[in-house]
């Protein structure tokens, strides 16, 4: 083995990392998916979703946020992961408002499709009917709070890749909302369509204006191919 | 190292009085420059954000947008980073609130106790709405969680003094005596202060005397002097042959933690004890910390030799704040005699100093690597492990962080030997575990006890000897009936971190499992879906079952989604959340089947409640078919 290699196993497969890889990276790298939702390969990992939880060594770890280890012993793929994703995604569904018909992020949504890699059929999990806050006070930009899936993404995004912090969490618990850098509306915060903060969201919660349906329903990235395609394409010869 | 008190603040060396400058009464936001005075005060450390906001709070009754924006101008950060904090702790107000701020402890133990009526007795005597402000602004009321006075309650915090035993003829009296404070430009009373209310007395506790922490032997100081006769290797290492694990339930090897800490170089290490005494039912640490706090400092300052580290630092609960000055005069005395500060002990080149950070009214700052974050100042949420705190802890250096009673045991075994402490428990569990008891008993208090205790033999000494059910660890421990109460107190059987509720045979066991779940909506810091969503849906679909509208589907729903949530939450608020539901449902199933319909299923709300906003709107009833009725 050579300096800084190592080998992990996932689901009886053996994937190569090198040191300092998180599990979830080395994954990627070799082609297997480990399914996410506020991951994001150019952001640090937060670990809010926990979808992307597996077992490693016989305990639940989340993979976003764990470094691989030589020689760890990883369960991905199983039934009883897949089940407790879907309750998470479902769980992300009843606390918010996510009605895909009228959502301009259908078929690009990375929670619907998550939704429909993990055979949810409909929640199953009563509606929580919360009512947030909406803001289109922004030239190019608006967030719909109803749909936010609190993954921090664009709370990282502004603060390390803008140098902006424009966002950030406010309250805590089933009352924690995505807040803005300031007490008023987004149009005062100083957040730009080219920020990468405006363009991280999984879900149809911070929406960039005037691009709405310019890729008609049926053609977008996940009506195309499952969540998680374009990492197990990578995947050259599988050696289970 | 700072040396204040709630109200006060450092400048350099001086302790300086923050000084009433405005009307209580007028929600000022907060004056910039004196704002910018305290930041710059405190070192201008992001990390003490939260001491800063809790003095722009002590000045202000709040802390106003416009002072967040202040704060974080003075730290080079941003206001949004500023409310992150703020808005995440339950004792810190965003928005302006009464001239005093009365806050009833919410527990299954104080409403078996009569909070209920107490509480209707104050919103009577405050013309407060419980939640709300009184017109005058002289009252606020709200219940919060457990405020560690469950041997005592019902108790409240006014202001954060404590007031305790309560009942509501008690209420009058009280509420006039705050009147009689003052309103304008007196300054709120604040622990510290030196205003007596009927009842401001916590009774000291503690019932049971055992050999090992509440023994009445040593001097302060004893451990230590004991410590630096031996190398710091040698420390742990009789720490380890005691086999001391963590008192705060978890039960990890003591020695252990510090040993690694030692181990990871850096150029600071840090020794942490965690004052957040916050599990439902716990109050052991409060009673350590009254009565014996040098034993507690002693054990840290062993730590801080074994360590290599300078630095201590006390996490005390927000509800505790009351301690806070008597706490910082025993810090004092000890830095006089030598026990804390350059050359402790006289043994050249150990230094160690104690910082005590108190936090805002947060449960789940209980939670190691969340109180870490709240202590630098951030918002309570967990951290992601692998790295440990004993890698990259407080300010990311090494860190052992352990509970107050491990500490105070950690001293018992320096002074008198590994030996020693391990005789006392089994080979698994040695030494003692205060206890600390409450509900249903006729002698509720702290008991220090060996390991090995049955639950028969512990209702027994705690007079509760036909009790059905206990409540062993707090609401993320385990609901026991009485076919477990031959089981016994320690780490090899039911693990504890002291909390024990005693209910008895007219208590409705799903009922408190169904305050407890409610106890984790309250406390659950968001961060993670699971958590944050599951603990109130777990709330939800217990209610229906407490409703009678739940099918035997309900049940099987409930408890697949309490298994989900303990698998997938990030920390072990969430992995432990769904305990009361799922340690009924195996200890008391006949009380759910009782609850039961026959029918394959019943909707959550009736079609009269789901009709309900429309009948308001429209003004009229909905027609009835005789047939479908």
């Amino acid at each position: 083995m050579s300096e800084g290699k190592l080998t992990i196993t996932v689901d009886g497969v053996q994937v190569e990392a090198s040191s300092g890889q998180t599990v979830i990276q080395a994954c990627d790298a070799a082609g297997v998916y480990i399914p996410r939702l506020c991951h994001h390969p150019r952001l640090e990992p937060a670990g809010h979703c926990r979808i992307c939880t597996c077992k490693v060594n016989g305990r639940h770890v989340n993979t976003c946020t764990l470094p691989a280890v030589h020689g760890m012993v990883i369960e991905n793929d199983t039934p009883e992961l897949k089940s407790d994703r879907r309750t998470i995604v479902e769980m992300l569904f009843v606390e918010g408002n996510h009605f895909c018909p009228s959502c301009e992020k259908s078929g690009d949504c990375e929670l619907q499709a998550l939704g429909y890699r993990l055979d949810m059929i409909a929640p199953t999990l009563p509606y929580l009917w919360e009512q947030r806050k909406l803001d289109a006070t922004h030239p190019d930009i608006f967030i719909d709070r109803n749909r936010c899936v609190l993954c921090s993404r664009c709370v990282r995004a502004s603060r390390t890749e803008d140098g902006k912090t424009i966002f950030g969490f406010e309250g805590r618990g089933i009352h924690m909302l995505l807040n803005i850098n300031t007490q008023g509306r987004l149009d005062e915060t100083g957040l730009a369509v080219a920020d990468m903060a405006a363009h991280v969201c999984p879900v149809g919660s911070i929406v960039v204006k005037h691009t709405g349906y310019r890729i008609p329903e049926g053609s977008r990235t996940y009506d195309q191919k499952p969540i998680g395609s374009d990492i197990e394409a990578k995947r050259s010869s599988p050696k289970v | 190292m700072n040396e204040q008190t709630p109200g006060e603040y450092v400048v350099g060396s001086e302790i300086r009085t923050n000084e009433p400058v405005l009307n209580k009464f007028d929600p000022l936001p907060a004056n910039r420059e004196w704002v910018e005075a305290v930041v710059r005060d405190l070192g201008s450390d992001r990390s003490r954000l939260l001491d800063i906001v809790q003095a722009v709070q002590r000045q202000y009754g709040w802390i106003s947008y416009e002072a967040m924006v202040a704060i974080a101008g003075a730290l080079g950060i941003h206001a949004v980073e500023v409310e992150d904090t703020v808005s995440f702790y339950a004792f810190l107000n965003r928005t302006p609130k009464g001239r005093f701020q009365i806050r009833l402890s919410k527990t299954p133990v104080s409403l078996m106790k009569g909070a209920a009526e107490v509480a209707r007795a104050f919103e009577e005597a405050t013309d407060a709405p419980l939640g709300g402000t009184s017109q005058d602004g002289f009252f606020t009321l709200e219940w919060t969680s457990d405020i560690g006075m469950a041997d005592q309650e019902p108790a409240a915090l006014i202001n954060g003094s404590v007031v305790t035993a309560l009942t509501p003829e008690d209420v009058p009296a009280i509420i006039a005596a705050l009147r009689a404070c003052g309103s304008d430009a007196a300054s709120p009373l604040f622990p510290g202060r030196e205003v007596i209310l009927p009842h401001s007395q916590v009774k000291p506790s503690l019932v049971q005397h055992g050999p090992v922490l509440f023994s009445g032997h040593g001097a302060c100081g004893d451990g230590i002097r004991a410590a630096i006769l031996i190398s710091p290797e040698a420390v742990i290492q009789e720490i380890s042959k005691a086999k001391l694990r963590g008192r705060g339930g978890a039960g990890f090897p003591t020695a252990m933690k510090w040993k690694f800490s030692r181990k990871s170089i850096s150029d600071e290490h840090y020794v942490v004890c965690n004052a957040d005494e916050g599990e439902p039912g716990t109050f052991k640490d409060r009673v350590l910390l009254t009565e014996i706090p040098d034993l507690v400092f002693d054990g840290m300052t062993i730590a801080g030799y074994a360590l290599g580290a300078k630095h201590g630092l006390v996490y005390l609960r927000g509800e505790y704040a009351y301690m806070f000055g008597p706490l910082q005069q025993v810090l004092d005395r000890r830095r006089k005699s030598g026990l804390l500060g350059a050359r402790i002990c006289g043994r050249e080149g150990f230094d160690f100093d104690i910082r005590i950070q108190l936090g805002a009214g947060a449960y789940i700052c209980g939670e190691e690597s969340a109180l870490l974050n709240s202590a630098e100042g951030k918002r309570g949420a967990p951290r992601d492990r692998p790295p440990f705190p004993t890698e990259r802890g407080y300010l990311q250096k090494p860190t052992a962080i352990d509970n107050v009673e491990t500490f105070a045991c950690a001293a018992r075994i320096l002074e008198n030997g590994a030996t020693w402490f391990a005789g006392y428990g089994t080979p698994e569990s040695t030494g003692t575990k205060l206890l600390s008891v409450s509900g249903d008993c006729e002698r509720p208090g702290v008991y220090e006890v060996a390991y090995g205790m049955t639950i028969h033999g512990f209702l027994d000494l705690v007079g509760a000897a036909d009790a059905p059910f206990v409540q062993v660890s707090g609401p993320s421990g385990q609901s026991l009936s009485a076919k477990d109460f031959g089981r016994s107190i320690a780490f090899e059987d039911l693990s504890t971190g002291g909390s024990m509720m005693v209910f008895g045979k007219d208590r409705d066991v799903l009922d408190v499992a169904l305050q407890f779940t409610d106890f984790f909506v309250d406390e659950s810091c968001g961060w993670c879906a699971p958590c944050r969503i599951g603990t109130t849906l777990l709330k939800k679909q217990l209610e229906k079952i407490l409703a009678n509208r739940g099918t035997l589907a309900d049940v099987s729903a409930i408890y697949a989604l309490a298994n989900t949530v303990r698998r997938m939450s990030r920390c072990g608020l969430g992995q432990t959340a769904a305990n009361p539901i799922l340690t009924t449902i195996r200890n008391f199933p006949e009380l759910y089947e009782a609850r039961l319909r026959t029918e394959d299923f019943v909707p959550r709300v009736t079609l009269r409640e789901a009709l309900a906003e429309a009948v308001q709107v429209q003004g009229r009833e909905p027609v009835v078919e005789e047939a479908s009725a």
